[in-house]
């Protein structure tokens, strides 16, 4: 049955679930049993956040704290899913990608590929990001397009507790290795979920909301935002349709591309920084395959160009808002060829 | 109707509908109106329906805009004999607006779904109504109890209505074991058995049809009256891409063709429609469910069974309702119904008449129960 639960709890249901359904997925991960002033693993307070919160006690032996040494376990979870388990690792901020990259992306993305076909690492990275909550460049970063650019790698983004849950579950199903990106700053939002597991295919957006406008492409915590600028727009006349890739690797091209026929204008919102990111790919892709029907030119709304700042009031400045979103969609909505009349 | 000036406003169709948004007028300023006439054409978060005129006379004014969103019970327009005088379907419209308070989103919370345990494992099911003569609706497959949003409500008013989720269908459990007919009845049987219903009237639409008469069958003397709704069981023919299809489909964009099948106007298919069925879909145990009540009833694109012929022995009163457009299961089989049926076919409607021509339908049900409850003539 569906009811209103967090975007934390739907994830902690997903792993309760996976866990209960099979014995082979298994946790592991800096505090994922203690956690915060915890004076030994049976506190369970469950991870920084209490993300994890329940499932030491409830699965004995499944659950693992590690040392702190992120190379370490995230290629014992590669070398676990080799052999036979389905672990999901936590890996805490996503800035700390760069001790385990090797493992990540020279090992466990490439199993299948270097052995025929004969391997099969279904194994989940689930980790932290996004600025919003005075963290600093070291905690607050935007890194999916770094491992969205790895062939061999899957991504998942869920901006609501209904995707976090399922496609946690398709995660921890697939038989590929996931990176599984959690939001810090959602984790409070809720949302109505079904209590039953059910798995979110990957490569599938969501049409978050119908317009024929402007086409939005939002990932993350800018969907609300995207959200909130398209009910102020549609005061001024403005429809935006609001896409939420959902995941970026595989990347569902065609509801963006058959969005854009419909409307001919394109914003893409991203709170990653600007080069070489999820915003540059979907308007080249958009350019490239969509180029007869745009009306205007792609228009990117992203973070800038810079480290996260420590500064509150520099941090706020720094993440994209509703009312950028609305300013970019108002030029281009109002640029490039006019309307046929 | 003299000078009475009347309102059209905007409908409440299903709990959940606080506003919706006027897609077109189907009529112009000053066109002749005849009760349950439609419209306008309102789209909602769940389905798009059609807004029907709720007194005869000329529609004097279209107040709302086409794309403009109107609170639930909010001014539409105006219905007015030709008699009524301009100035006084003005002032109604000042006073209507200056006073209209839309109901508050949360404020009535509405009777909400419950859930039993019963030896087929749990079934979910909304009851609504008071008083009268229970009445219990089982929707088709790959449905739930939503389908009947806009018939319960309506029918509560005369009867206490039990809209149920069968077997392996919205938040009922999906284990449904052999996924064969005596499965879905014995479920419904031990429902009614576990709420103390002792005699019911039945409505089934499409497979829930064939599971209403399967108990009428087994059982007349617990069911005082039986309403087919393009139903399954009166002929072998059944359009295999909308089962197949419905199976398959693991994506918007597979599964929008085949729920568009079972309406005249696939434009009534919104959006949140298809993420509402995916969502039912992609819970697990719904494809395997799904599949083995298809494979049992539906085994290479025919019906397994077929019971025209034992519907003439019953003696319940009948009632069967189709739509002419039926892309699912021809209307033609409404005529296989036996002779003593009561047997309406809509012009213009698909395979679920019951969303796609509510107010008819409703119509025509209570018409039907008010008979049957009404004393046998001497």
């Amino acid at each position: 049955m569906a009811r209103e639960i967090t975007y934390q709890t739907a994830i902690n249901e997903a792993l309760a679930q996976e866990m209960e359904r099979d014995p082979t997925v298994v946790v592991f991960g800096e505090d994922v049993a203690g956690g915060m002033e915890a004076p030994g693993e049976d506190d369970a307070w469950g991870g920084v956040l209490g993300v994890t919160k329940g499932l030491y006690h409830k699965y004995p032996g499944r659950v693992l704290d590690t040392p702190i040494s992120e190379s370490a376990y995230v290629g014992a979870a590669a070398g676990a899913a080799a052999s036979g388990l389905r672990p999901v690792a936590e890996l805490m901020f996503v800035d700390f990608m760069g001790v385990c990259l090797d493992q990540i992306f020279n090992q466990a993305a490439k199993f299948r590929y270097m052995f025929g076909g004969k391997a099969k690492t279904p194994m989940v990275i689930r980790t932290m990001w996004g600025a919003g909550i005075r963290a600093a460049s070291q905690h607050s970063q935007a890194l999916y397009p770094i491992f969205t650019h790895i062939p061999g790698l899957k991504v998942a983004l869920p901006a609501t507790p209904y995707d976090a849950k399922g496609l946690l579950i398709a995660a921890i199903r697939d038989d590929d290795p996931v990176i599984f990106f959690e939001h810090k700053v959602l984790y409070d939002t809720k949302g109505d979920v079904p209590e039953e597991p059910y798995a979110l295919p990957f490569g599938e957006a969501n049409i978050v909301r119908e317009g024929g406008d402007v086409t939005v492409v939002a990932l993350g915590r800018m969907v609300s935002f995207a959200q909130e600028a398209a009910e102020a727009l549609a005061g001024e006349g403005i429809d935006c349709e609001i896409i939420d890739p959902r995941t970026t690797s595989p990347l569902d091209e065609d509801t963006i591309l058959e969005s854009v026929e419909n409307t001919g204008r394109l914003v893409v919102v991203d709170e990653a920084s600007p080069r070489c990111g999820m915003a540059s790919d979907i308007a080249a892709r958009v350019a490239q395959e969509a180029f007869a029907d745009l009306k205007a030119a792609p228009r990117m709304v992203t973070a800038p160009h810079t480290p996260v700042p420590f500064s509150p009031v520099l941090e706020d400045a720094y993440v994209p808002t509703a009312e950028s979103i609305a300013a970019a969609v108002r030029e281009t909505a109002g640029s490039g060829a006019p309307a046929p009349a | 109707m003299s000078d009475a000036v009347e309102k059209l406003g905007m409908p409440k169709w299903g709990l959940s509908m606080t506003e919706g948004r006027l897609v077109e007028w189907l009529v112009e300023e000053g066109a002749e109106l005849a009760v349950g006439d439609d419209v306008a054409e309102v789209e909602t978060e769940k389905i798009n329906g059609f807004v029907e005129s709720p007194a005869a006379g000329i529609l004097r004014r279209r107040i709302a805009a086409v794309g403009e969103v109107i609170p639930v019970g909010g001014l539409l327009g105006v219905i007015a004999d030709a008699s009524a005088q301009d100035a006084d379907i003005d002032r109604f419209v000042e006073e209507f607006q200056a006073t209209f308070v839309p109901e508050e989103a949360e404020a009535e919370a509405g009777p909400v779904p419950e859930t039993i345990e019963v030896a087929a494992g749990r079934l979910r099911f909304l009851r609504q109504g008071e008083d009268g003569e229970p009445l219990v609706l089982l929707h088709g497959f790959g449905g739930d109890l939503n389908n009947w949003l806009f018939t319960a409500p309506a029918l509560a008013e005369k009867h206490v209505v039990y809209a149920l989720d069968l077997p392996g269908h919205g938040e009922s459990s999906k284990d449904v074991g052999a996924g064969d007919l005596d499965f879905l009845v014995g479920a419904v049987e031990q429902f009614l058995e576990a709420q103390d219903l002792r005699r019911v009237h039945l409505a089934g639409h499409s497979m829930g049809g064939m599971v209403a008469a399967s108990i009428a069958l087994a059982a007349p003397e617990r069911v005082s009256s039986l309403a087919l709704v393009a139903s399954t069981g009166l002929g072998e023919e059944i359009n295999s891409d909308y089962i197949d299809g419905f199976v398959a489909a693991e994506r918007r964009r597979d599964l929008k063709p085949v729920l568009e099948l079972l309406f005249a106007d696939p434009g009534l298919v919104t959006r949140q429609l298809v993420d509402d069925v995916l969502k039912y879909k992609r819970l697990d145990g719904v494809d395997e469910a799904l599949r083995v009540i298809a494979a049992d009833a539906y085994p290479e694109g025919r019906q397994s069974r077929v019971i025209a012929d034992r519907l003439t022995e019953l003696d319940v009163p009948l009632l069967v309702v189709w739509g002419r457009e039926d892309r699912v299961i021809s209307a033609a089989h409404a005529e296989r119904a036996p002779d003593t049926a009561q047997v309406h076919v809509l012009d213009g409607r698909g395979h679920s008449p019951h969303m796609e021509a509510a107010g008819d339908v409703n119509r025509i049900m209570e018409e039907f129960l008010a008979g049957v409850g009404a004393p046998a003539r001497p």
